[in-house]
């Protein structure tokens, strides 16, 4: 194989992989999931063999799309004369048809849109939403999902199969889109990239690579959904607004050897002027109404961290910290609002809202109390920061709480 | 864990002119209550104004406050080991700046009639 063809490929099934899928699945119905993801690998297959040989086409994308479309034809071709001659009791792919496939940008954008919402069934798992949109809306290999989860391919594997399992089960129809699925569907299409997104951006693997692409899917997806009316919700622009902001920081937050860069030290230089705008943008459009969901509270509150610090800037986010504890309990969420609550009243009332939430056993809890009691009783601090490293499975988090400890140690010794 | 109502009583209506920092004071009191997973229910605010009293025969008079100096004037309900949790939870509210008061009262479950 040639070495253009070497690179081309695999970005190609990255970018390609998902749209030709969901194309092919809105042809044969979500049934027949398994005969669209055979016809798109085997093209994929073919192009490795063809191009190796023969070289780059020169319009790669509309090979594939050919090759993908023929081989419909064949298929649909041979299970019409297995249906007629042998008139077995098999029942027909739902939506056969003679007529062809169709790859253009609009069936391409309308068929992904409707496949978020068949993976985003509620019958699954959250987690199991997770590894399917993974793999059937952003082509990611089994490895490489298994690698972002840090979890062994089997246990990917097992979790993908069940959860396939319902999704052929369901009648949903992908063909078009209604109102009522979506009406029905859209919180937890929402809930599920909301969740890919932060796989992503708080992932616990320290591959940075990964981490981004995780980010940036989740952003295409939701992306999607604010370009179609139907789909092109407040809450959808707020999610949107929330990712741009937070993926504004992706590159300033990761240290070299992948550690994670706390927000106070990093190189403001970094953060991504485009992708702030962008967050801006959706948030107005978000703000258009009423309406306030919890991804309004999380884009307000990523928004202020996108502006210089000034003085009532922590109160901003802790009010928007308070309103989003209020409206829905997680302990992240109670950790970040005390963080908050210590920006503004200082680190020792943050250290008696922060014991009160005994959440005794995250890490995060802990690497809360050290980083409040640094700059009261470094030795307390470090102690919290020992029990943080003990919880902790995260190693980039294992590397900055190690990091803080040297700095405090060597801070200590200093002043002796 | 048992779920207590907090009722808020007031002689002057709260709502009325809350100053900024007022407003701050009572988020941050419900928002650690929230953040500690203690909040069962985030309850209301009750009118002042708006207020009517129906008694028997037919009989509705202005307000809730023509015989007790105070009223009512909202509700939240939270989640507590017992009655001395829910008490000390109360405790750090703001209300008490403005001389209002807390009533905590368990909620009773079925076969609790005490």
């Amino acid at each position: 194989m040639n070495t253009q063809s070497n690179t081309l490929l695999p970005h190609l099934f990255r970018s390609e992989y998902a749209k030709m899928t969901a194309v092919l699945c809105r042809h044969f119905g979500l049934q027949h999931m398994e005969i669209a993801e055979d016809i798109v690998s085997e093209t994929f297959l073919k192009a490795t063999e063809v191009w190796g040989i023969n070289g780059t086409p020169e319009n790669p994308v509309a090979w594939l799309y050919t090759v993908a479309k023929n081989r419909a034809k064949d298929y649909l071709k041979r299970q019409h004369l297995f249906d007629t001659r042998i008139k077995s009791a098999l029942t027909t792919p739902e939506g056969y048809t003679e007529t062809e496939v169709d790859f253009g940008p609009k069936t391409i954008t309308d068929s992904q849109l409707a496949m978020i919402f068949a993976v985003c069934n509620p019958a699954n798992s959250r987690e199991a939403q997770i590894c399917l949109a993974l793999q059937i809306l952003c082509g990611f290999s089994v490895e490489e999902i298994a690698n972002a989860f840090l979890s062994k391919t089997e246990t990917i594997k097992k979790r993908l199969l069940r959860a396939r399992a319902v999704l052929r089960e369901d009648n949903f129809q992908i063909r078009e889109l209604h109102a009522a699925a979506i009406s029905s569907r859209l919180e937890v299409v929402l809930k599920t990239l909301y969740l890919l997104f932060n796989e992503g951006y708080f992932s616990k693997t320290n591959n940075h690579l990964i981490r981004k692409d995780l980010c940036s899917e989740a952003i295409r997806l939701t992306l999607l959904l604010t370009e179609n009316p139907l789909t092109n919700t407040r809450a959808a622009n707020a999610l949107l607004a929330l990712m741009c902001f937070q993926s504004s920081r992706l590159d300033a937050r990761a240290g070299l050897e992948g550690e994670t860069i706390l927000f106070e030290q990093q190189d403001k230089n970094l953060w991504s002027k485009e992708l702030i705008e962008k967050g801006n943008y959706y948030l107005v459009n978000a703000c258009s109404g009423n309406e306030l969901s919890k991804y309004h509270l999380e884009a307000g509150i990523a928004y202020w961290h996108t502006t210089p610090t000034d003085t009532r800037k922590w109160e901003h986010i802790l009010q928007l910290y308070n309103q989003l504890i209020v409206m829905t309990y997680s302990p992240a969420t109670a950790l970040n609002r005390t963080f908050a609550f210590a920006k503004v009243y200082g680190a020792e009332a943050g250290i008696k809202e922060a014991l009160a939430l005994q959440l005794t056993d995250s890490d995060d809890y802990y690497a809360l109390l050290g980083y409040l009691f640094t700059g009261i009783d470094p030795e307390k601090a470090i102690g919290y920061y020992g029990q943080a490293i003990t919880l902790t499975k995260s190693a980039a988090q294992k590397k900055t709480l190690e990091k803080e400890i040297a700095r405090l140690r060597e801070k200590k010794n200093g002043a002796i | 864990m048992k779920d207590f109502v907090l009722i808020f009583r007031n002689s002057e209506n709260p709502h009325a002119n809350p100053s900024p920092e007022e407003l701050q004071e009572r988020m941050n009191w419900m928002g650690g209550i929230a953040a500690q997973n203690k909040l069962a229910d985030k309850g209301n605010r009750l009118s002042a104004t708006q207020a009517k009293t129906v008694h028997p025969n037919d009989v509705v008079t202005d307000g809730p406050y023509t015989e007790i100096k105070e009223f009512i004037s909202g509700y939240l309900i939270v989640k507590a080991a017992n009655i001395e949790e829910a008490v000390e939870l109360a405790k750090a509210n703001p209300i008490f700046k403005t001389g209002g008061n807390i009533e905590v009262r368990a909620v009773l479950t079925p076969g609790d009639n005490s």
